[in-house]
């Protein structure tokens, strides 16, 4: 089912409702926004300078740094008691960014997340259990606005507590999961763990994942778990945006489709901000042009996709971004490499002796950087060359892929972190980046 | 004679064998013969015990990688040279053997414990 009208715009009468909503969000934030009226004189542009749709590459870009600069609220286009909500990212260094929401803004929002949810299957039918932290995160609160808009049922479960999640998966009857995908994993094992037969006794049929990266080979894995006939979608956003509800992958799960009559999308290149041509690959920057609280312009969102306009066997009309390959910010530079941890998650993914949880660690000695992957052995085997075999395995995979060489230590199974929130892989312990 | 062993997956960390044997211990699992060797990142323990299946169970619950696989416990003298005899023989047959290790001694007798895709050449050679 296909949620709101605009969803099928013709790309003609989408531009027009774009374009309007674009100049009077450059308007607004010209007039309220000091911050941004500095930044626009300083680039030599009025708000009057914007003609068409293409004029926004005239526009400077925000960062996540513009946010902190102006922590609290310095951003906000609203007076203070306009705000309805008050969210914060758990920023792990320096000042958390604050986004804040009007009555408006909520309604937005939670119909940018039905429409993400119907995409996944969503329907009136459903109990959705929400395994989400419930909090100052975006996530679990903006899943929960959308999902009962729909009609579906909540269980707001959050995260922890994994077994009691469950059994009220169980009681409840629960048919509709959100959650990260490494944490969906862990919830399968867990109920392995208690001798739960996942597809016969539960009876989850859609899983909306969101807030990581979910490779193919991720997907596969979760089906592994969960069944086959389950509809595994994955959807994008981010708090300064709005949170979940940006982007989400229908049931032809080639691409997300963005809300674009709330979002522009543009993809320029990391190093040098231009604007890249339609189908390539670079950072995701986004203009919100229907927020009231928190209207960002050309917001840098540091994720790398690339965006294709096709029409959609859906029949969404909305254009799609690629599965996230990465963002700029987990892109790991080993011996002058770029390196992406989705890149080694496919391999290892790809390898059935091995658990889909695992570990990067970068050490330098000298001058020399190290990459360590520890990864879980599932498939047990009495003898040592075995062993070798499945790490020369992995190790030569990732050199095609990587074009470097890494120690692969094996572990047991069940030792390596489990997350319930964004999973954090990733070690790196060299001193200077 | 044929036997069941039990293959356990351990990493070079401290207390991890302790670990196994106190998994074993409190399920009542009596281990009759033990080899670990080990690689500078990990370990293969490999134990006969006599309740095999059950140990396996519970160290899989407990969450190592464990596996059950065949191995022949062969009899000799407990005497000079009788192991090389034994292989000997087996070199002369043709038997390719993965590993071994020894199991106890009572009295006159010692066993070996030999992992080798050729069980019943070994054995036939036995009855000899
Ligand atoms: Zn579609």
């Amino acid at each position: 089912m296909i949620w709101s009208k605009n969803e099928t715009l013709s790309r003609e009468e989408l531009e027009k409702i774009q374009f309007e909503r674009l100049i009077d969000t450059v308007n607004t934030v010209y007039e309220k926004v000091p911050y941004y009226r500095d930044k626009m004189i300083e680039a030599g542009i009025k708000p009057s300078d914007i003609k068409s749709l293409k004029d926004l590459q005239k526009l400077p870009f925000t960062t996540k740094q513009d946010m902190r600069d102006t922590y609290p609220f310095g951003l906000f286009a609203v007076d203070k008691d306009e705000l309805v909500r008050i969210h914060a990212s758990s920023g792990t260094t320096g000042k958390p960014t604050v986004v804040g929401y009007t009555k408006r803004d909520l309604d937005t929002w939670t119909e940018c997340v039905s429409r993400i949810a119907c995409m996944g299957g969503a329907e009136k039918s459903d109990v959705s259990q929400i395994c989400f932290g419930y909090g100052m995160f975006t996530g679990a609160l903006g899943l929960h606005y959308g999902l009962e808009n729909i009609g579906s049922a909540i269980v707001p479960s959050s995260t922890g507590n994994s077994e009691k999640q469950i059994m009220y998966m169980k009681d409840f009857e629960t048919t509709l999961l959100v959650a990260t995908p490494s944490y969906a994993l862990r919830l399968a094992e867990v109920a392995s763990s208690m001798g739960v037969d996942i597809k016969k006794e539960l009876k989850v049929k859609k899983a909306v994942l969101g807030s990581e990266l979910m490779t193919d080979a991720m997907r596969e894995e979760i089906h592994k778990v969960w069944g086959d006939d389950v509809l595994v979608t994955s959807n994008y956003g981010m708090s300064e945006l709005m949170g979940p509800g940006v982007s989400g992958e229908c049931e032809y799960l080639d691409g997300m489709h963005i809300n674009e009559d709330f979002f522009i999308p543009e993809i320029i290149d990391p190093k040098t901000g231009e604007v890249l041509p339609i189908g390539e690959k670079g950072e995701l920057v986004i203009t919100c042009i229907f927020k009231e609280a928190l209207p960002l312009i050309r917001y840098r969102t540091k994720d790398i996709t690339r965006l294709f306009y096709e029409k959609c066997k859906c029949g969404r009309t909305f254009c799609r971004m690629e599965n996230l390959s990465g963002r700029s910010d987990d892109m790991l530079k080993i011996r002058g490499v770029n390196v992406f941890p989705s890149q080694i998650e496919e391999v290892i993914l790809g390898v059935s002796e091995l658990g889909p949880h695992y570990e990067i660690v970068v050490t330098r000695e000298g001058y020399t950087d190290k990459l360590e992957i520890r990864v879980e052995l599932k498939e047990m085997t009495d003898e040592y060359k075995e062993l070798e075999r499945i790490s020369k395995k992995v190790n030569s995979r990732l050199k095609t892929v990587l074009g470097l060489d890494a120690k692969i230590s094996l572990v047991s199974p069940n030792t390596l972190q489990r997350f319930e929130g964004k999973a954090k892989r990733v070690k790196d312990l060299r001193g200077d980046k | 004679m044929l036997s069941k062993q039990i293959s356990v997956f351990i990493e070079n960390r401290e207390g991890r064998l302790g670990e196994v044997l106190s998994v074993l211990r409190e399920n009542g699992v009596n281990i009759l013969s033990l080899s670990l060797a080990d690689t500078s990142d990990y370990g293969l323990l490999r134990i006969i015990v006599d309740k095999p299946e059950e140990g396996s169970k519970a160290l899989k619950e407990k969450g190592f990688s464990a596996k059950v696989s065949d191995v022949l416990i062969v009899e000799i003298n407990h005497e000079v040279g009788a192991l090389s005899h034994l292989m000997e023989k087996l070199a002369k047959a043709g038997v390719n053997i993965e590993y071994m290790y020894g199991l106890s001694l009572h009295g006159e007798t010692a066993s070996v414990i030999i992992k080798t895709k050729d069980y019943q050449k070994v054995q036939e050679i036995m009855k000899k």
